[in-house]
C-alpha cells in the first residue's frame, strides 16, 4: 500500500490538532478575563465544595463493588441462551438451570457470611 | 437448525471424578458454613470422605478412554494418571493442614473449599481436549492457590506471597490466553484433536497461519512456563513458596506444578507433535527452545538452591530444578516415535516428586513454630539424637530429591533420562545427570546437619498425629515406587497405551 | 466496509504490549492489576476478529472463548482487589516496590 494514500489522514491529524489548540485558546486570548475566587469556583454560584475531591470511601463499598461485578459478569452467559432457548429445548433449560444452582450456591455463601450487610 | 445434545451424549460416568469432586467442593463451602468455629475438623473429615471417594471412582474408570461432554473432556489413561496424583496430594496435604491450620491461628473452612477446588482444576486440566477447558481448568486451578497463598491474614510476608503469585499467576494466564488466540486463529478451532489434524496442512502451505501457529505455541509455552516455574519465567516461585503458609506451599509445588506439565504434555503430544520446521522432519520445531529451557532451568534451579539458608526457599529452588528434569521429557516428546516413553517417564517422575516433595514439606513443617520461623537449614541440626524416625525420614526424601538408587527419585529420573537419549538429547541427559550430581550438594547438607552437626534437636512440636499420618503415607509412596518401580510403571503401562497413543 | 484482520491484530498486539509494560513497570498495584485486564481485552479482540473472518462461519468458538475470557478475568480482579486490599491495611501502601519483605 502506498504511503501516500494516507495523507489526508494525515492532513486530518494536523487540521484537528491546530483547530483544537486555536479553539480552546481563542476565548482567553480575545476574551475578557475578570477572574474572581467565586467565579474560579467549581460550581459558580452553587453550593460551596467541602474538602478535597478525592476522598477515602469506606472499604464496604469495594465489597458490594466486587460481589456486584461477580453476579453481573455471568450474565454474559444467559445472554447467549436465551437467544437460542426455544431451539434448546429441555436440556438448555436442565444445563441453564445447573449453572443458575451454582451461582445461588455463591450468594448462599455470601449471605449467610455477612458480606450483604451494611453494618 | 441446532444440533441439541442430549445428557446422555454428555457421558458424565467417565467424567465423575473431576465433576464429582467440584460439585462435592460447594458442598464443603455450605456446610462448613454450618460447622461452629472450633469444630473446623468436621470440615477436614468431610473433604477427606470428599477425595477419597473421587480417588475409588477415578480407579473404576481409569481405564474407560472415552471422550466426554462434547469431547472436550477425554478420560484416558493419562488424565486418570494426573487425577491420581492430584488427589493424592490433595489427600496429604488435607493431612498435612488440619493441625497446622490450627496451630498457627489460620484455621478456615473456606481453606479446604478452596484445596479442593484447586485439585478439581488439575484434574480438569488433565483431561481438557480444548483449550477453552485447559485457559478454564488453569484458573480454577490458580485462583484458589492465590487466596490460599495469602490467608495467613495480616501477615505481611503471605499477602506479598499471594500479591506476588496473584500478578505474575494473571500475567502468565494472560500470555497463555494470547496463545491460544493465535492458535485459533490460525486453525479456526480450539479442539485439541482437531487442531492437530490441521497441522500438517499449515505446515505444508508455509502460509500466515504457520506464524501465527508458532508464535501461538510459543505464547503458551511461556504461559505455562510460569505456572510450572521454568527459567526464565521462574522469578516469584521462592517468594512465593518462602511466604505462603507451609501446606499451601506443599500442596502448590506439586499439584499446580502436575497440572501445568499435564496441560503442557496434553498440547504437545495431542495437538502439536508434527509442528515441524519441514514437512517430514522427525523432529517438532519447539523441541530445541524446550530443551534450552530445561537445561537452563536445571543449571539454575539446582546452582542457586546451593545458596540458600531457608529450606522453604531451598526447596523452591529445587522444585524450579526438577521442572527443568519433567521439561526435559517434554522436550522428548518432540522427536516422533519417543512420545509415549517420554510421557511415561514424565508422569511416573511427577508421581515420585508428589510423595517425596510432599514428604519434605511434612518434616518441614513439623519444625516449624506457631509464628512461622524455625524453616532455617540450622534448625535441622542434632534432629537425629531428638527424633530420630523423622530425621530418617527426611534423609531418605532428600535422597530421593537426589536420585539415589533404591528410592522413588531414582526410578523417574533413570526413566527421564532413558527417554532423552532415545529421542537424541544427549547433551540435555549428560547436563540432567551433571545438575543431579550438584544437587547432591544441598540435599545431603541437610543430612549432615540432621545426624553429623551438633545442636539440641528440635523437639518438633509440629510432628502432631495427622502431621505424621502425611509423613508416613508419603514415605510409603516413595519407598514403593523406589523399590518396586515396576508397580508404578505397570499401573501406567496396563492403562495408559491404548488411552493416549 | 470492514477493515482487514491484520489491522485488528496490530491493535490487539499494541494493547497486549502497552498492558505487558504496564504490568512490569507500574508501581501502583491497582495500576498493574488495570495493565492486566488490558492484557486479557487485547486477547478478547483477537479472538473475535479471528471468529469474524475465519472460514467456519455456523461455529461461535470465538465468541464463546471471549465471553469465558471476560468472566474469568473478572473473578481474577475480584480475587486481586481482595488481596490488594489486605496489603493496603497491613500495610498502608499499595505500591508495588513497597511490597519487598522476600527476596532473594
Amino acid at each position: 500500500m502506498a504511503l501516500q494514500q494516507f495523507a489526508p489522514i494525515a492532513a486530518l491529524i494536523i487540521l484537528a490538532v491546530v483547530l483544537t489548540f486555536i479553539i480552546s485558546n481563542i476565548s482567553t486570548i480575545f476574551g475578557p478575563s475578570n477572574n474572581t475566587s467565586r467565579k474560579t469556583a467549581p460550581y459558580e454560584s452553587g453550593m460551596q465544595p467541602i474538602g478535597v475531591g478525592m476522598r477515602r470511601m469506606p472499604v464496604k463499598f469495594y465489597l458490594i463493588g466486587v460481589l456486584f461485578i461477580l453476579f453481573d459478569i455471568e450474565v454474559i452467559f444467559f445472554l447467549p441462551w436465551a437467544v437460542v432457548f426455544r431451539d434448546l429445548g429441555f436440556y438448555g433449560l436442565a444445563v441453564m438451570g445447573l449453572f443458575f444452582f451454582i451461582l445461588t450456591i455463591g450468594l448462599i455463601y455470601e449471605w449467610k457470611k455477612g458480606a450483604l450487610e451494611w453494618e | 437448525m441446532i444440533d441439541v445434545p442430549s445428557i446422555a451424549d454428555l457421558n458424565l460416568t467417565v467424567t465423575f471424578p473431576a465433576v464429582f469432586l467440584a460439585l462435592f467442593t460447594m458442598v464443603v463451602l455450605i456446610v462448613d458454613l454450618f460447622i461452629p468455629k472450633d469444630r473446623k475438623i468436621r470440615t477436614a473429615h468431610l473433604t477427606l470422605g470428599g477425595l477419597v471417594v473421587a480417588f475409588v471412582w477415578n480407579v473404576l474408570v481409569f481405564d474407560s478412554n472415552q471422550t466426554a461432554l462434547g469431547g472436550m473432556y477425554i478420560a484416558d489413561s493419562f488424565s486418570g494418571f494426573i487425577n491420581f496424583i492430584a488427589l493424592t496430594a490433595a489427600i496429604i496435604t488435607c493431612f498435612l493442614s488440619v493441625d497446622y491450620l490450627k496451630r498457627t491461628g489460620i484455621e478456615q473452612g473456606e481453606f479446604y473449599s478452596l484445596l479442593l477446588f484447586s485439585t478439581a482444576g488439575v484434574m480438569f486440566m488433565g483431561a481438557a481436549s480444548d483449550l477453552i477447558v485447559v485457559f478454564i481448568a488453569l484458573e480454577i486451578l490458580s485462583i484458589p492457590l492465590y487466596v490460599m497463598a495469602a490467608m495467613r491474614y495480616r501477615d505481611a510476608k503471605s499477602e506479598e506471597s499471594g500479591l506476588k503469585y496473584f500478578i505474575l499467576g494473571a500475567f502468565a494466564s494472560a500470555f497463555f490466553l494470547y496463545g491460544a488466540a493465535l492458535v485459533y486463529g490460525a486453525t479456526g478451532t480450539t479442539s485439541l484433536p482437531e487442531i492437530f489434524a490441521s497441522v500438517e496442512g499449515i505446515v505444508a502451505t508455509d502460509s500466515g497461519a504457520r506464524l501465527y501457529l508458532v508464535l501461538g505455541a510459543a505464547l503458551i509455552f511461556v504461559g505455562l512456563g510460569f505456572k510450572v516455574a521454568v527459567v526464565p519465567f521462574h522469578m516469584w516461585t521462592p517468594d512465593v513458596y518462602e511466604g505462603a503458609p507451609t501446606p499451601v506451599t506443599a500442596f502448590m509445588s506439586v499439584a499446580a506444578k502436575a497440572g501445568g506439565f499435564a496441560a503442557l504434555l496434553r498440547l504437545m503430544v495431542i495437538a502439536l507433535p508434527e509442528l515441524t520446521a519441514n514437512i517430514g522432519d522427525t523432529i517438532a520445531i519447539w523441541q530445541t527452545t524446550i530443551a534450552i529451557v530445561a537445561a537452563a532451568t536445571m543449571i539454575l534451579g539446582n546452582f542457586v538452591a546451593i545458596v540458600q539458608t531457608n529450606v522453604k526457599r531451598m526447596l523452591a529452588y529445587s522444585s524450579i530444578a526438577h521442572a527443568g528434569y519433567i521439561l526435559m521429557g517434554v522436550a522428548a516428546v518432540g522427536t516422533i516415535g519417543v512420545a509415549e516413553e517420554a510421557t511415561r517417564a514424565a508422569l511416573i517422575y511427577m508421581l515420585a516428586y508428589t510423595f517425596t516433595n510432599l514428604g519434605a514439606f511434612a518434616v518441614v513443617m513439623a519444625l516449624e513454630k506457631d509464628d512461622g520461623s524455625g524453616t532455617q537449614i540450622a534448625d535441622f541440626k542434632g534432629l537425629s539424637r531428638s527424633r530420630p524416625l523423622l530425621a530418617v525420614m527426611m534423609a531418605f526424601f532428600m535422597l530421593s530429591l537426589t536420585g539415589v538408587p533404591t528410592t522413588a527419585g531414582f526410578i523417574g529420573k533413570f526413566l527421564l533420562f532413558g527417554a532423552a537419549l532415545e529421542a537424541g538429547l544427549v547433551l540435555l541427559t549428560i547436563i540432567g545427570v551433571l545438575t543431579s550430581v550438584v544437587s547432591a550438594y544441598y540435599y545431603v547438607r541437610i543430612i549432615v546437619n540432621m545426624y553429623l552437626e551438633d545442636g539440641e534437636g528440635d523437639p518438633a512440636e509440629g510432628a502432631t498425629q495427622y502431621l505424621n499420618y502425611a509423613t508416613y503415607a508419603a514415605f510409603a509412596g516413595t519407598l514403593i515406587i523406589g523399590l518396586f518401580p515396576f508397580l508404578a510403571v505397570n499401573l501406567l503401562d496396563t492403562m495408559m497405551i491404548a488411552g493416549l497413543f | 466496509m470492514i477493515p482487514p484482520l491484520w489491522m485488528f491484530l496490530t491493535v490487539a498486539a499494541a494493547l497486549f504490549s502497552i498492558g505487558a509494560f504496564g504490568v512490569l513497570a507500574r508501581k501502583n498495584a491497582v495500576a498493574v492489576l488495570m495493565s492486566v485486564e488490558l492484557m486479557l481485552n487485547a486477547v478478547n479482540i483477537n479472538l473475535v476478529a479471528f471468529w469474524r473472518f475465519g472460514e467456519t462461519a455456523p461455529s461461535v468458538i470465538g465468541q464463546s472463548f471471549a465471553a469465558f475470557v471476560l468472566v474469568i478475568a473478572a473473578a481474577e480482579a475480584a480475587v486481586g482487589l481482595a488481596i490488594i486490599i489486605a496489603i493496603y491495611r497491613t500495610r498502608q501502601s499499595v505500591v508495588v516496590d513497597d511490597v519487598d519483605m522476600l527476596k532473594w
